[in-house]
């Protein structure tokens, strides 16, 4: 054969590489293939092939390697979107004074509506004015360093600027009167405030959260004595738990589970 | 025989699909010389300029879409669709032509299909590419379709899975994959046949890569006719299915003039009626500009226009119950919707409706207009604006004026939807024009199985 010319199957004409058989022509002649070889490709010469036999194996592995890296970056997706550093969730926020909920709630005892007065009567708890800390403070560390923003306030009036721990998007309506009337405690959403030292934001936030309890609330009311309780926790174990929860809705008159989680009881 | 001009001689001999001097070697050397050999001639360039033009106007439109809303066109309450799904529902039914010839014919050994199905399967996808953008776009923010995808999202909800626009999710998307797929799977023999062929080192290796190693071995081969015909198989269904979901998106809403059983047979008919008469469109020119007259043939031409015909009397009969069920339903809102539609505001859509998509196509019945290409070509033009004017009718009319009249409004294109509209068409013919450049237009290996020099010898 010389050189150059490329090598051609001798029944079709269709150039071929050595290793190779022909077209589905050949096939439908009746040809079988070893016929075809021993015909065809027994008298032709070599032709450098393309690929390297080693890119067979890199094929093989990349249509795998696709596959699995699709789905890791899915799964990547799936957790990065749940992390708090997408959520916020766990990540203590710096506040222009360091207020401590633990000494104030946890040691000290003081009822959390002392400073979210509104949180029984309204949409938003409330934040405490600055007269409310110098209630207070006007005879107990009253002249304590760490305390001046606070005395600098109350003396200009300029409320001082607290950091929001807990901001919900603008699109869904939260009302934390209703929700503390009837039976959901700050501990549900806001975890143990009293041992937190710095405030942090105990839940995701994410909508999958809210429905947690929307679709379920039997495990989550609690007596309406316990509201403000920061030890009650949710005890689902026996069926008598449960039927608790379940004559706890009907006291509070709570909406079946399709109105609670129809769209517009959140986003009106 | 095999010499006889197969024009002649009485019509129920076997006439061969091919022209008669075709070989092997002749079937090969043709078609893959269009990619790798021949020049690039000059109306390509014309062509694809003028489409890629269309291109650039189409993504001026998403842009100005994307970052001012979906406002910029004109549909608004009460016509809350217009032109964004007209067109969907358009390119969606143009793409059913290629999946009946690829799948459905091949069930039925339908030897004619080999010359157009690589060729009509191109054109589906690049339909389903153009309608596709539709229902993306008039969600307003595209950037979040994934949530139609039933996926564990941090929200804690399913998407509605009772809705018929969710199953048309699936729907296109299966769709357009197992188009895709099938294609591809066509194309891998051919890939091979230009790897070997082809005369530089970076088509070698492009085409090489798409060919996945194909040697032609007998084990290949065999899984090659198996992974075809299960493909054929699962594509199948989906001729009924697609269309089937789309009319259901029309369908299962209660307006006067959507909700009718009819729905699903009607569209399905009228989505292969659309189809092929875009592959006469776009088959009818090809074949002359490359001198493809042996490939497809007058057979396969006229073999078309019957199609064309049959389905077209099929969508006529769905004109006709839909006014039927208009009368006989005895419901006000029926009626008075079908009075609307041939006497309202909008009568000449639909009277020009009738008249392209009834009237005209009777033509085919005779054998002198169905063999001149010319009238053919026309009539396939008339169709295509018949079957658009066909969904204009069914989703502006009914919308505007619907059941309380102090909510009837009227439906005005803005600039935008006219971009919007000539954009795709655009992307659908610069993809067509790639397509017929880099790839073989023409199953070259299947066009050799049907070749009188592949039949087989008895003993």
């Amino acid at each position: 054969m010389p050189s150059g010319v490329p090598p051609e199957c001798v029944v079709c004409r269709e150039i071929v590489f050595v290793g190779t058989t022909c077209c589905s022509a050949v096939a439908a002649r009746g040809f079988r293939i070893l016929e075809i070889r021993s015909q065809g490709l027994a008298k032709l010469g070599a032709m450098p092939q393309i690929f390297r036999h080693s890119t067979n194996a890199l094929a093989k592995v990349s249509i795998f390697g696709a596959i699995f890296i699709l789905l890791a970056a899915l799964w990547a997706a799936a957790e990065l979107h749940r992390s708090s550093w997408n959520t916020g969730q766990w990540v203590e926020r710096q506040q222009p004074i360091q207020f401590s909920h633990k000494h104030h709630t946890g040691d000290d005892g003081i009822d959390c509506r002392y400073c979210h007065t509104s949180v029984e009567t309204a949409a938003s708890a409330g934040m405490p004015s600055t007269e409310t800390c110098m209630n207070c403070h006007k005879q107990i560390w009253a002249d304590s360093p760490y305390l001046e923003p606070v005395r600098a306030s109350f003396r200009t009036g300029k409320p001082i600027e607290w950091i929001r721990v807990h901001d919900l998007p603008d699109y869904s309506y939260f009302n934390h009167s209703i929700h503390v009337n009837k039976g959901v405690g700050c501990s549900t959403c806001h975890g143990r405030i009293d041992q937190m030292p710095i405030a942090f934001q105990a839940s995701t936030l994410q909508m999958e959260w809210c429905l947690g309890c929307h679709r379920n609330p039997e495990k989550f009311v609690r007596p309406a004595d316990r509201i403000f309780d920061m030890e009650w926790r949710p005890e689902n174990r026996t069926s008598e738990h449960v039927a608790e929860g379940r004559s706890l809705l009907s006291k509070y008159q709570i909406q079946k589970s399709e109105v609670l989680t129809s769209c517009s009881t959140c986003h009106r | 025989m095999a010499n006889e001009p197969y024009t002649e001689g009485p019509i129920h001999t076997t006439v061969p699909v091919v022209g008669p001097d075709l070989t092997f070697v002749s079937v090969t050397d043709k078609i893959s010389s269009l990619v790798l050999k021949r020049k690039t001639p000059l109306w390509w360039f014309i062509g694809f300029a003028v489409s890629f033009l269309l291109v650039q106007l189409l993504l001026l439109t998403i842009t100005h879409l994307v970052f001012t809303g979906i406002g910029i066109w004109g549909n608004n309450v009460p016509i809350g669709w217009a032109f964004d799904i007209i067109n969907f529902v358009w390119w969606i039914g143009i793409g059913h032509a290629g999946t009946l010839i690829s799948a459905i014919l091949l069930l039925l050994r339908q030897q004619w299909r080999t010359s157009i199905n690589r060729f009509a399967e191109a054109m589906t996808l690049f339909a389903v590419a153009s309608a596709g953008l539709f229902p993306l776009l008039h969600a307003g923010r595209p950037w979040l379709l994934y949530w139609m995808f039933p996926y564990p999202n941090t929200m804690g909800i399913w998407p509605q899975f009772r809705s018929p626009l969710m199953w048309d999710v699936f729907a296109i998307s299966t769709y357009g994959t197992v188009s895709a797929l099938f294609w591809f799977i066509g194309l891998i023999p051919d890939f091979a046949t230009l790897r070997d062929r082809a005369r530089s080192k970076p088509f070698q290796i492009i085409y090489g890569m798409l060919a996945m190693g194909w040697r032609g071995s007998a084990r290949h081969w065999h899984r090659y006719e198996m992974a075809y015909l299960l493909l054929a198989g699962l594509a199948t269904p989906l001729v009924l299915s697609v269309h089937t979901i789309v009319s259901l998106d029309f369908a299962a809403g209660v307006i006067p003039g959507w909700h009718a059983t009819i729905f699903p047979p009607y569209f399905v008919a009228g989505a292969i009626y659309a189809g092929f008469a875009m592959v006469l469109v776009l088959t009818i020119p090809l074949r002359k500009f490359y001198g493809l007259e042996d490939f497809i043939t007058m057979r396969h031409i006229e073999n078309m226009a019957k199609v064309m015909l049959a389905t077209g009397l099929i969508v006529a009969y769905g004109y006709i119950m839909e006014a039927f069920f208009g009368w006989y339903s005895g419901n006000i809102y029926e009626r008075f919707m079908i009075y609307n539609r041939m006497t309202g505001p909008y009568k000449w859509f639909y009277w020009s409706l009738i008249l392209c998509n009834v009237l005209a196509p009777q033509i085919i019945w005779f054998k002198r207009f169905r063999r001149n290409l010319v009238v053919l070509f026309v009539l396939s033009i008339v169709v295509s604006i018949g079957m658009w004017l066909e969904r204009f009718v069914i989703i502006v009319t009914s919308l505007h004026r619907d059941f309380l009249p102090s909510s009837w409004g009227m439906y005005s294109p803005t600039v935008w939807d006219f971009s919007m509209f000539l954009g795709t068409i655009g992307l659908f013919f610069a993809l067509l024009f790639l397509f017929i450049r880099f790839l073989p237009i023409i199953s070259i290996f299947e066009m050799r199985t049907i070749l009188p020099e592949a039949e087989l010898e008895e003993d």
